[in-house]
């Protein structure tokens, strides 16, 4: 019957109570698409950071200054031999690959695509437990003979090649240079939070990469490597360091040149990162479903003023201030739960329209929909409370005088 | 509270034959406080009304007479004095208990309608009952029968803006009546209406105070108007100054049946 009531009268003002959980609506709609976002770019990062392999280590040029800032990636201090020193005098390590990146215009009979080129060895493929979907990969051979030739990732392979025939064979140009297509990888999938694909990518021979594409015929980026099981990489990021220590001529006391990382230490990091873009969205979030619960509390407070009659008269006839203060509470709760469930279907539609075209992933998950709705729930009681008392606290000659 | 409606005989004899008056206020006093000024709007108002009276209640405007019913309405406490209303001493009840007591004893009738807007006259008559705990079936059927009372059985779909003021008050008269009052009190039932719909309105308070025996209590400054009732009392500066018995009321209905039929006024149905 309150229910009734209160839907009734809501429904009077349709314009009026629109707007008002037009608030509640948006704030909810947000909470919802930011968590969704947050926890799609988590779950991909999560599945990109496995997809790197189990074992695997990851050297890169640069120090741990004093104050703890690091800089990685831009010092040039490993080389293609200290790749080769690893894998040849740790025992612990299995394989070991020098590579480096760069990126360019590839063209190929169909079509043009503008892609990464990773530069690494023959092991790299085993260090990153990627397999071959169609042809062959390069060998040792092709590394020492800077070969032009390159594997395809699966998107890359899709790009160049629109229309579906094998690109194994194939020629395509990287930076104006004829490559042979030895073979397609087998896709990784789980596109990482930001838009990057990891299949979307080309891997030649390190030397051709240095010596053709680069400027600098011994660059190398990092140092892919793989433990022989996971439970020593522990043991075998200790021998590395040891090994490159002395490879390097640090003195006891001197900070390391490199920087050695695991898959787990990516991974923690990378869980570091996400929770605190998820905790300042959704704090971003929370913001608008505050203006929103403001904007009840702003409809409401004129809602009394403005029937402040009728309660004098429902007073008259035996309302007590309870009944009044109910009748209030009812009516802002019912305005936020609507807004909120409305929210929630704006939200997941808003997700699944981020995914579709700027395809970042997004998870709605159960828990964020029972969150966003307890939260417009509180948020309808809370910023209708004060109102309400109002209402109920009216003396009744006084709200029958009112004009 | 059973026994009000065979009354009416008696009315004007009070405290014999066991009969509880509906209303005994005794040194009924209300002083509000304006700043640090103390204002006594009544001082000291004692009356003893009966089962069954149709009592006046008159004076000029500070006279002390709202301040009174505002009183017998349960609306407002007394600052000093009692009120026995139907044998309870409701002058020392909070706010929900006379909330309470406005619900089931009484029932109100104001100059200005007071109807809920963009609600139909059925759903209006129904309000005080949601009050009180009654089943929405039986909600409608007591409304549809106490609309019937006021001859508002065929329009109780419609919302107040389609009624004229005559339906508009009888719906309020309805709506009063819906839960069976001991005492109605109506403030100036007829100051927004013209004459002949003024006098229709105390018909059906006449037929009501002597078929139903309800008691009744009505505020008005329209001499003509205070003679349909039995009992007129009067007002000044916050004391009871007169208390008069009227042997022969204007009797509404019959005037009704007389009135002028050239008259533009016929519009307004009965």
């Amino acid at each position: 019957m309150t229910l009734r009531l209160a839907w009734r009268t809501l429904k009077r003002n349709k314009l009026r109570s629109t707007l008002t959980m037009l608030g509640v609506i948006i704030g909810v709609g947000a909470v919802i698409a930011t968590l969704a976002i947050g926890q799609g770019a988590r779950a991909s990062v999560q599945a990109q950071i496995a997809s790197l392999g189990t074992n695997v280590v990851m050297i890169m040029g640069g120090t741990s200054s004093a104050s703890g800032a690091r800089v990685f990636g831009n010092v040039q201090t490993l080389t293609t031999d200290d790749a080769d020193a690893i894998k040849r005098e740790c025992p612990a390590v299995a394989a070991s690959s020098p590579t480096v990146r760069s990126s360019g215009q590839v063209i190929s009979s169909e079509s043009n695509w503008s892609t990464q080129v990773q530069g690494a060895t023959e092991d790299y493929f085993a260090i990153r437990d990627w397999a071959i979907d169609k042809g062959a990969l390069f060998t040792d051979a092709d590394v020492r003979g800077a070969a032009k030739v390159c594997v395809l990732g699966a998107s890359t392979a899709g790009y160049l090649f629109p229309s579906g025939i094998d690109p194994t064979g194939q020629t395509v140009r990287i930076k104006n240079l004829p490559f042979k297509v030895l073979g397609v990888l087998a896709a990784k999938g789980g596109s990482a939070g930001g838009g990057q694909d990891q299949d979307d990518i080309i891997i030649a021979p390190i030397t051709t990469v240095q010596r053709k594409l680069t400027s600098n015929p011994t660059r190398v980026q990092a140092l892919m490597i793989s433990a022989v099981s996971a439970d020593r990489v522990n043991e075998a990021i200790d021998q590395i360091t040891q090994l490159l220590r002395q490879r390097h001529h640090i003195r006891p006391g001197q900070d390391d040149d490199f920087i050695i990382r695991s898959q787990n230490e990516f991974a923690s990091a990378a869980e570091e990162t996400s929770k605190t873009m998820t905790l300042l969205l959704t704090a971003i979030a929370a913001v608008s479903l505050l203006v929103g619960g403001i904007g009840i509390m702003n409809i409401m407070l004129v809602s009394v003023t403005e029937r402040t009659r009728e309660i004098g008269i429902r007073m008259a006839v035996g309302a007590r201030s309870g009944d009044i203060r109910w009748q209030f509470l009812v009516e802002s709760g019912f305005l936020s739960l609507v807004g909120g469930i409305m929210g929630i279907a704006l939200g997941s539609l808003a997700s699944g329209l981020i995914t579709k075209v700027a395809h970042w992933p997004t998870i709605v998950r159960p828990a964020s929909i029972i969150l966003a709705f307890a939260f417009s729930a509180a948020i309808g009681i809370f910023f209708g409370y004060y109102p309400a008392r109002k209402a109920s606290r009216l003396d009744p000659i006084e709200a029958l005088r009112y004009e | 509270m059973a026994d009000a409606s065979p009354a009416a005989s008696d009315a004007g004899t009070p405290g014999t034959n066991g009969h509880r008056p509906v209303i005994r206020v005794e040194d009924l006093t209300r002083i509000y406080v304006v700043g640090d000024m103390k204002v006594p709007a009544l001082r000291g108002v004692t009356l003893r009304v009966e089962p069954g009276e149709f009592v006046a209640v008159r004076g000029p405007s500070g006279s002390g007479k709202s301040t009174f019913m505002n009183l017998l309405g349960c609306l407002d406490r007394p600052t000093a004095g009692t009120y026995y209303l139907a044998g309870e001493d409701v002058s020392t009840y909070d706010s929900d208990r006379r909330a309470q007591v406005r619900n089931r004893y009484i029932g109100f009738v104001f100059q200005g309608f007071n109807l809920l807007a963009r609600t139909t006259a059925l759903e209006n008559v129904e309000v005080p009952l949601y009050y009180s705990n009654v089943s929405s079936q039986d909600r409608e059927a007591k409304a549809r029968e106490v609309l019937a009372i006021v001859g508002l059985g065929e329009r109780m779909n419609h919302f107040p803006s389609q009624l004229s003021g005559g339906q508009q008050q009888r719906v309020a008269i309805a709506r009063a009546l819906v839960n069976s009052p001991e005492l109605l009190l109506a403030d100036e039932p007829t100051g927004n209406l013209d004459s002949r719909t003024s006098v229709e309105i105390m018909a059906i308070l006449q037929r009501l105070n002597r078929e139903r025996g309800l008691t009744i209590l009505l505020v008005t400054h329209e001499p003509d108007i205070a003679e349909y009732a039995s009992r007129i009392i009067g007002f000044r500066d916050g004391h009871l100054v007169d208390d008069v018995r009227v042997d022969k009321p204007r009797e509404a209905a019959r005037e009704l049946a007389q009135w002028p039929t050239d008259e533009w006024s016929t519009a307004a149905e009965t």
